[in-house]
């Protein structure tokens, strides 16, 4: 193998190009990402980034690495198509390269929900560092801002919003905040929390237009709540996969790239990670993951398969994490296919809620308690009678063995 | 302000650093290999362990909470002198400052 192309710089791309070197690759590795600068982190965006707005601190690896490890790195790139026949990709430019593999990284980008009025002038939405840029120069300007969607980016914004000084108000069309990935119980917990920080929220409220004021926004009308008066107005409604260009490609897509359980595509010369990649679970089903763990451990996985032969499966138990002003909500596992929940008591100031799937814990979410969470990451898949047994402490039940 | 990093193999580096960021993030913009900082330092991976050479040990102050038990699940040996690079941050009193970096962060 002599070429490996890499199309998306973010988190997965960076990754796959630092652990192909790692794992011994002496080929040539391009990474084409259509941002400019350096890769960078996307989670402090909506946090420390807010408040101290030192991108430096967001770099990945500073401009050295890139030598040293002879990556090729091509930013403000885009690849425009991927030529299957002939194993090359097309830049939005028409330059054409080859490739021998081809790691396709391209994330995600945010979902527009169809609500008239978008276009005035303090509409914004966060994905990348640009748009962090505007939010935080709009952001000294702002007296109310407006959050649509309750999901982990709008209200770790509303957090730092309201840590700034800025009023807040969270639109959400479900009835329970980050409803998606979290139990009822934990909804609750943060919905009290953001009350507590000022921070008003309006659960079953749709927006149904935005209203705006001499091309600036001035505030939106919610379908059955009424108009809330605002000056900025972030929408944080899901993203949804970049496909496009494997879609073209004749790749398979649905939710995503199509990967089978060792990452690749229904083209074999083709790997696919991240935000981008639907990807089978262990324990059947799968899961597209938005996350750092997801995409961190698919580049490592594709690395080791490429450089080293490895065919197991892959089978990283996932992580998560959501800084909300001072609660750290940590979780472990998959909840979404949980049967039973249970809240159990922990010290205040913490919480903990255990996510099982026929007696067996699947998740843990938890919330200032870091001990529960990291053994529960190697907990995962253990019955829930070996957790009863410890008193549903999670550190005593790996010193017991449970897992 | 300075720091040095003394890799597994003896290597050491000195490095430029800047009051205010961690010693992690120092090392990230200072492109050294042995710490990771997977997570950017929310205390998620422990991929940013380290050893505080001894001398050192009492201004870098002790363990913040919670950094035990993530550093219980760091890929090399943990030691007293074990902390999370990323929740040791820069002050003036930690100008020269020497850490040791694990065999391995994952
Ligand atoms: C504000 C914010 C906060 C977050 N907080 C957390 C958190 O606390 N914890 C956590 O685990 N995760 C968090 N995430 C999610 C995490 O950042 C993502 O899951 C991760 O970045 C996914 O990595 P990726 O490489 O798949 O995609 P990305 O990092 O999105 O990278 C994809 C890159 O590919 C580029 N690209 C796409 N198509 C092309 C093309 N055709 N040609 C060239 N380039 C292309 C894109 O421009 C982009 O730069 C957060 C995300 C955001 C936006
Ligand atoms: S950088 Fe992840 S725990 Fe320090």
């Amino acid at each position: 193998m002599d070429r490996i192309l890499i199309v998306g710089a973010g988190q997965g791309g960076f990754q796959a190009a630092a652990s192909l070197r790692q794992e011994g690759f002496a080929g040539e590795i391009v990474l084409f990402g259509e941002e400019p600068g350096l890769p960078y982190q996307r989670p402090p965006l909506s946090k420390a980034y807010m408040a101290d707005g030192d991108a430096d601190r967001l770099l990945l690896k500073p401009a050295s690495f890139y030598e040293r490890s002879t990556i090729t790195y091509r930013p403000e790139v885009r690849i425009g198509a991927i030529d299957r026949a002939a194993r090359e990709v097309v830049t939005a430019a028409g330059e054409r390269l080859g490739y021998d593999h081809l790691i396709l990284a391209t994330g995600a980008r945010n979902f527009r929900p169809p609500i008239p009025g978008q276009e005035a002038d303090g509409v914004l939405e966060l994905r990348t560092l640009a748009d962090a840029v505007r939010i935080r120069a709009r952001l000294a300007e702002t007296r109310h801002a407006i959050v649509i969607g309750g999901g982990f980016i709008g209200l770790e914004f509303a957090a730092m919003a309201r840590a700034a000084g800025v009023g807040v108000t969270v639109l959400e069309a479900a009835p329970r905040l980050m409803g998606r990935a979290l139990s009822p119980a934990m909804s609750e917990f943060f919905l009290a929390a953001h009350r507590e920080m000022g921070t008003e929220v309006l659960l079953g409220a749709a927006a149904r237009r935005i209203e705006a004021e001499g091309g600036k926004v001035s505030g939106v009308d919610t379908a059955d709540v009424r108009v809330v008066p605002g000056d900025l107005v972030l929408i944080a409604t899901g993203i949804r996969p970049n496909v496009e260009l494997a879609e073209a490609a004749g790749l398979h897509v649905d939710n995503g790239i199509v990967v089978d359980e060792s990452l690749l595509t229904s083209d074999p010369a083709i790997s696919a990670l991240g935000d981008a990649a639907s990807f089978p679970l262990p324990e059947g089903g799968r899961a597209r993951l938005e996350s750092v763990q997801a995409a961190v451990d698919h580049a490592r996985h594709i690395a080791k398969r490429l450089l080293r032969g490895e065919s197991a499966p892959y089978a990283a138990v996932p992580w998560f994490w959501s800084d909300q002003g001072k609660l750290k909500l940590q979780i472990a596992g998959l909840g979404t296919a949980a049967d039973e929940s249970q809240d159990v008591p922990q010290p205040e100031g913490a919480k903990m809620v255990l996510l099982y799937r026929q007696g067996r814990l699947i998740a843990a979410e938890t919330v200032n308690a870091p001990g529960q969470h990291m053994a529960a990451r190697r907990l995962i898949g253990a019955p829930r009678s070996a957790l009863e047994a410890a008193g549903y402490d999670l550190k005593a039940a790996l010193r017991q063995g449970a897992a | 302000m300075k720091i040095t990093y003394i890799a597994a193999d003896g290597t050491e580096t000195e490095v430029n650093a800047r009051e205010g960021d961690s010693v992690m993030q120092a090392a990230i913009a200072n492109d050294i290999d042995g710490i990771i900082g997977e997570c950017g330092g929310s205390m998620m991976c422990a991929t940013c362990h380290c050893y505080v050479d001894d001398a050192w040990v009492e201004k870098t102050g002790p363990q913040h909470d919670g950094e035990s038990d993530m550093l219980d699940c760091a890929a090399s040996e943990v030691k007293p002198t074990s902390r999370l690079s990323c929740q040791i941050k820069l002050t003036e009193e930690l100008d020269g400052l020497v850490v040791h970096l694990p065999e391995a962060q994952i």
